[in-house]
């Protein structure tokens, strides 16, 4: 006798969002990366579609960091302090689909760049690139509302998305979004109830669920991802089930908490049971990749060229591409 | 749960003087108001008094087609009527009603097969209404079973356990409660339940808190549909926390506006 394979049908659909605009549509982009669409489960393609496979953004920062790791300053090396180069290598030789620029130097502990500082590396990053740019602020609240309003002014056009708004600073982001075409990121910490708060917050300035994505704040392997895992997938689960305040994208800042962990960057003379330093960071970065694509990521924002080869290619293979 | 809004009904004045003057604004009205209030369907019910209840279905039907999206609730005992309200939908449209009556229920069943609607099916028969749940439900059961043998899936069939006013009998509204948890073991997967809410307070004092407690007492039962007023803003709002305390929604401060702006 046959089996029947039972399968669910969504009464709800994730919102789809677009970032980026080529020159017909106001900006200097040569493409543009859509988002969302999903009416199921990830990757249950039996049961639903997946319109806009998930998409791979690198992250650079606009910081004269010194402490990266050391696999990560072999790979970049002087263009660590170079956001352009960084950039433009993370598109030409790594084929990222969209630039992450964190501008970690505004911080007032890493430099306190000012809002000119950072419009102008908004500036060389968009012309040293051709893929759409993510943004994100350095998440202090005074800082963030200086200098991002003035980024936002200055890629005008370019329909970027711009992070993060969170439930106690939404305002100035949000009204900038709005004022210059921009998409919006909607940061939670590990929690569902402010996620969909920050949600209605953000909408009810009047921007649209097609401009909003969601940073649910992830963990790596092995720093908390089982419970990053569960709030993603509730969420998925609710807004699948029709909940439009839910129904939102979701981006997941992979590069920043894999690289994190200890067992991503000590080194092998500190762990002799832990083999390379080399390939363990990478695989930690790829492998939390994975787990939060099968939870229901949509944007990854990654660091190591390597790690986003490897998810590249289980992205192709769960799609059966 | 399913909203179904009451208001566009022949027996209420407002309704009854439109339809008497063709005016369509005052329809219009009350079909948008209700939509943005959160209705997720409209009953439609010309009244006792019309002298041509089937044009007036159609021109009611019509007239809220054209300014909202929502399916409509064709509410008439009269089978020609229903058809007539049934053909003109847009949306899947709900059949609303047809009791446990055997020779009745076959027509209305395949009226609603035809139109693919789904049922309300009122748990009396020629005997009347049961005394208990157990006497409900198998007229329940008639019921679904019946839209099954149509093609009608059992949970398109929304089982209206009736309701009556507290105040003229008191002990119904625990046996009410009683036959909606029992409904749900009578086929798989369970028909739906419904109530015609403001039944329960028919010449009483205080009307809207006993509507309200009741609508939240029912939900815990797991009611899936209520023809009701959704212009009272606190029945809404008791329904909404009572569906966020069953874990139906995820909470968040808004959670009123939330659910508001469909979540």
């Amino acid at each position: 006798m046959a089996i029947e394979v039972l399968t669910d049908k969504a009464a709800g659909a994730i919102a789809t969002v677009t970032i980026g605009a080529t020159k017909a549509e106001g900006g200097t982009r040569e493409s543009v990366v859509t988002v969302g669409g999903e009416t199921c489960l990830p990757f249950h393609l039996k049961e639903g579609v997946m319109p806009h496979p998930p998409v791979i953004a690198m992250e650079i920062c606009d910081r004269a960091k010194t402490d990266w790791p050391p696999e990560i300053e072999r790979v970049f090396g002087a263009r660590l302090k170079d956001p352009p180069a960084w950039a433009e290598a993370c598109e030409k030789q790594y084929g990222a689909q969209a630039i992450c620029l964190r501008l970690l130097g505004a911080h007032s502990d890493y430099g306190n760049n000012s809002a000119d500082d950072c419009v102008s590396t908004v500036r060389e990053v968009l012309s040293a690139t051709t893929v759409p740019l993510i943004i994100v602020g350095p998440g202090q609240k005074d800082k963030d509302n200086e200098i991002m309003p003035a980024c936002s002014q200055a890629a005008k056009g370019e329909k970027c998305l711009l992070g993060s708004a969170t439930q106690d600073n939404y305002k100035t982001l949000a009204a900038s979004c709005l004022a210059d075409g921009h998409s919006i990121i909607g940061e939670s910490p590990i929690d569902i109830n402010i996620a969909k708060q920050v949600n209605i917050l953000i909408s009810e300035m009047g921007l649209p669920p097609g401009r909003i994505v969601m940073d649910p704040t992830v963990g790596a392997v092995g720093y908390g991802i089982e419970y990053a895992y569960s709030i993603m997938e509730r969420g998925r689960l609710a807004a699948l089930g029709g909940d439009k305040m839910m129904a939102m994208p979701v981006i997941c800042f992979v590069g920043k908490e894999a690289w994190r962990a200890k067992e991503a960057k000590v080194d092998q003379s500190e762990a002799p049971a832990w083999g390379p330093a080399m390939e363990r960071g990478i695989l930690w970065e790829a492998m939390t990749a994975t787990v939060l694509l099968i939870a229901g990521a949509d944007i990854l924002v990654m660091r190591h060229p390597d790690a986003v080869e490897k998810v590249r290619g289980v992205i192709g293979e769960l799609l059966g591409k | 749960m399913l909203v179904i809004g009451e208001l566009i009904n022949g027996m209420y004045k407002n309704v009854r003087k439109a339809i008497k003057a063709k005016d369509a604004d005052a329809i219009k009205q009350l079909a948008e108001a209700q939509a943005k209030a959160g209705a997720g369907m409209l009953d439609v019910n010309v009244g006792p008094a019309s002298a041509d209840p089937k044009g007036t279905m159609e021109w009611l039907v019509d007239t809220i087609q054209s300014v909202v999206d929502l399916p409509l609730a064709i509410d008439t005992p009269n089978l020609d009527v229903m058809e007539a309200g049934l053909k003109r939908c847009k949306r899947k449209p709900m059949l609303n009603s047809t009791t446990g009556q055997q020779d009745k229920l076959e027509a209305a069943m395949a009226l609603a097969a035809k139109y693919k609607a789904s049922v309300i099916g009122l748990t009396m028969d020629e005997k009347g209404i049961p005394r208990d749940a157990d006497g409900r439900n198998e007229i329940a059961l008639r019921i679904v079973a019946a839209a099954m043998e149509k093609g009608i899936p059992s949970d398109e069939v929304y089982i209206d356990p009736l309701i009556l006013p507290c105040n003229v009998t008191q002990q119904t509204a625990g046996i009410v409660l009683e036959a909606i948890r029992q409904c749900k073991v009578l086929a798989d997967p369970p028909p739906k339940t419904v109530l015609g809410l403001s039944n329960v307070s028919q010449g009483t004092q205080e009307r809207p808190l006993l509507n309200r407690t009741y609508l939240v007492m029912a939900l815990a039962q797991g009611l899936d549909a209520a023809i009701m007023d959704p212009l009272d803003d606190a029945l809404m709002d008791a329904m909404i926390a009572a569906e966020l305390l069953l874990n139906k929604h995820i909470y968040c401060d808004s959670f009123l506006k939330a659910y508001r702006k469909g979540g």
